[in-house]
């Protein structure tokens, strides 16, 4: 037997796999240490042999100063990072009213399906498209909102213009596509919940609340880690209509990380502090990604 | 799109022999396109030895490309923007000097006006290929009907602002949602207040911005501000969003560049709207104005240097650089061209003929990152202007970080 005749089935995984894992090296694992290394350094993404228009090199080693500078002297920094906790706690909103949502459309009445697939419908809509819609929703002198608002009597709220409300416009504008895919989730998850349980429980007269908060959520429960995990990951990434609604404004107000390394490195030219952003919040994704997986073990291993 | 961006021009640079130009262009707009195509098939027809190869990016994309292909697979000639954009790829050793071409091409007579806008350290490197104005357009037709004449100071400025709002009319409209339209106010009132000279330091850094001589700049700004005589909630708008409310007739006037004119023109209402030149706020105070000038370059790592001079020396052909600047909507940077037909550019270009100096505008001037700390500086200025003090010390503490204390 040839060697490979005697390893064919040992190696051939390995073989499989090889493009994939490849590919993940080149443009996943290799980037993550290159942010990181280019994190500890001044670069204005020019030549690195090259010098500024002011005499200093283009690339220099400036060691931790970055993230100094980031933690000590840029408020913008800490309005950002307090925007993604804000992001954070309140698209976790999401979660309830999508339970609401599925469970009120999770009723045998004549025509539901069609009001199921119109509550699905924002999320298969683009998130610019959503950006775009809701920003006109917004707009206090002509959107829908300033409208609504006149009817009762009431001023227009520049939800995009007020440094305090902006980043909350556009989390509400995040709902739209994030309770479609709660509800769809929990409309998954109802359908496999036990039947015999619910009468049980009847029987031993629960209803109402009772019902559902000791009876139904418990077996809800897979549905509602995937949810949150969903939410949570969305709402670390929140980019997209951050940049369609406010472009970070009114005066860098709505900013989030994520916002703050691409308007640093690709439009003010600090590839080095972009990165060191960029590392900061790889950590804190990594801190939750850990939790995360740390859960997900023990679930499984309790299942077992 | 930065390995899309590479390839391409790693596979036009294969095919290319000598003679071949290549040529990286941003005008991806549909009559920018066509003006640019004019000008490289009049090149063509002038110069049938030279091969032309364009590359077209689209407009936004080519502002992240262009630092790609500089440094990897350089153009012959690249397009870009004069003032400090430029002046940031010369200190790289990314553009050539071109001094040459303007000495042998009569440049230095024909596009005298715009020289100092493409000069670094006495040479010059690049040649313009248009450039419009900045100003004031309003509404003449509530100006007429409020029997209010065209402000030339600051007083009449300040008095036709009151006028107007006391009438139910919002005296200026402006969006700042993407800042630089703030930008464009803050150039005005500090050229008219302090000068060009002034201005030109401050965009380069050498002046602090919590210096005494700013002081007015902002006060003058704050009588606009506390009347409330700006469009209110401006921070939520776009400056196309702001465009809505000046042509349904809510709002008289607006500060801004002549790009302006095709928008009035499709909402029908160009009939109605009339421009005026910035008023005087200091006497004495030579007149500056916001030109910002668009060109041409080549880049460092060109390969065919003979052609590309060629075809940028053939913006002295007075036909082709017309052309190619009125088809775009802009005015042509050569004196000897044909004079505009349309009533805004002839306004335009008599103002500029009569300026004293030309700045290209606060984002091109100003460093990127010290342009964009600023404006989001001036829009918060214009919201909360009770924080001034602060918003300055903000700035001044950016402008040393970035070009270290003075």
């Amino acid at each position: 037997m040839t060697f490979w005749e005697r390893n064919q089935l040992k190696l051939a995984p390995f073989l499989f796999l090889a493009p994939a894992i490849l590919i993940f090296l080149i443009y996943v694992i290799y980037p993550i240490f290159d942010s990181i290394w280019v994190s500890f350094h001044e670069w204005n993404g020019m030549d690195k042999e090259g010098t500024r228009g002011n005499g200093n090199p283009n690339w220099r080693w400036v060691g931790l100063n970055n993230y100094i500078t980031l933690f000590t002297d840029d408020e913008e920094f800490y309005v950002s990072l307090f925007n993604n906790v804000r992001w954070l706690i309140f698209s976790l909103l999401a979660i309830p009213i999508g339970l609401m949502l599925a469970l009120f459309v999770n009723q045998k009445i004549l025509g539901m399906r069609y009001i199921k697939s119109l509550f699905y419908f924002p999320f298969v809509i683009n998130a610019v498209v959503i950006g775009v819609i809701f920003t006109w929703f917004y707009n206090p002198k002509y959107g829908a909102l300033a409208y609504v608002l006149g009817f009762f009597g009431l001023d227009p709220v520049p939800f995009l213009a007020d440094e305090n409300l902006a980043t909350y416009g556009i989390i509400i504008a995040s709902f739209f596509p994030g309770i479609a895919y709660t509800m769809i989730l929990y409309i998954t998850g109802l359908t496999g919940v036990s039947r015999e349980m619910i009468e049980a429980g009847r029987i031993d007269g629960a209803s109402g609340f009772t019902m559902l908060w000791n009876v139904v959520l418990p077996q809800l429960k897979p549905a509602t880690l995937i949810a949150i995990v969903v939410t949570i990951v969305g709402a670390l990434r929140s980019f997209d209509l951050i940049a369609v609604m406010t472009a970070g404004g009114p005066w860098g107000s709505s900013e989030v990380l994520a916002y703050k390394m691409y308007q640093e490195s690709l439009f003010n030219y600090r590839m080095g502090y972009g990165a060191a952003i960029a590392t900061i919040l790889f950590l804190i994704m990594d801190i939750y990604i850990a939790w995360f997986l740390y859960r997900l073990f023990k679930n499984e291993r309790s299942e077992k | 799109m930065k390995k899309l961006i590479t390839l391409i021009v790693l596979f036009t640079s294969t095919v290319v022999s000598a003679g071949t130009l290549v040529v990286n262009s941003n005008q991806s707009g549909e009559s920018s396109k066509a003006a640019f195509d004019a000008y490289v098939d009049a090149f063509r027809a002038a110069h049938p030895e030279v091969t032309v190869v364009v590359n077209e990016f689209e407009h936004e994309a080519y502002k992240t490309a262009i630092r790609n292909f500089l440094t990897a697979e350089a153009p012959d000639v690249a397009i870009w923007f004069a003032g400090n954009r430029m002046k940031f790829f010369v200190d790289q050793n990314l553009f050539q000097d071109v001094s040459d071409v303007w000495a042998d091409a009569g440049l230095n007579d024909s596009m005298a006006s715009t020289k100092g806008s493409l000069t670094v350290d006495g040479k010059q490197y690049g040649v313009p290929w248009g450039y419009y104005q900045w100003g004031v357009y309003y509404r003449k037709d509530l100006f007429d009907n409020l029997g209010l004449n065209v402000p030339k100071d600051w007083e009449e400025f300040k008095w036709v602002c009151a006028m107007l709002k006391k009438n139910g009319i919002t005296p200026i409209t402006i969006g700042t949602k993407f800042l630089w339209t703030a930008g464009g106010w803050f150039d005005y009132l500090n050229l008219r207040i302090n000068g060009y000279q002034f201005h030109m330091d401050l965009t380069a850094g050498k002046v602090s911005y919590e210096d005494p001589r700013l002081d007015a700049t902002f006060a003058a700004w704050r009588e606009l501000i506390d009347p409330g005589y700006f469009l209110e909630d401006h921070a939520s708008f776009s400056w196309q969003d702001a465009q809505a409310p000046q042509i349904n007739g809510e709002a008289a006037m607006y500060l801004i560049g002549n790009f302006y004119v095709p928008t009035l023109e499709s909402a029908g209402v160009v009939d109605k709207m009339d421009f005026f030149q910035f008023p005087t706020i200091v006497e004495g105070i030579g007149v500056a104005e916001d030109a910002p000038t668009d060109t041409m370059h080549i880049p460092s790592g060109a390969k065919n240097v003979e052609d590309a001079k060629k075809f940028l020396a053939f913006m002295s052909n007075k036909e082709a650089a017309t052309n190619w600047a009125t088809m775009g909507g802009m005015l042509s940077p050569n004196k000897y061209a044909d004079k505009p037909t349309n009533r805004f550019s002839v306004m335009g270009a008599e103002m500029l003929a009569a300026a004293d100096d030309i700045a290209q505008f606060w984002d091109r001037d100003a460093n990127p990152d010290m342009a964009g700390a600023a404006m989001e500086g001036f829009q918060e200025f214009m919201v909360k202007p009770d924080r001034e003090a602060k918003i300055r010390a903000r700035l001044e503490k950016e402008r040393e970080r970035i070009h270290g204390p003075i």
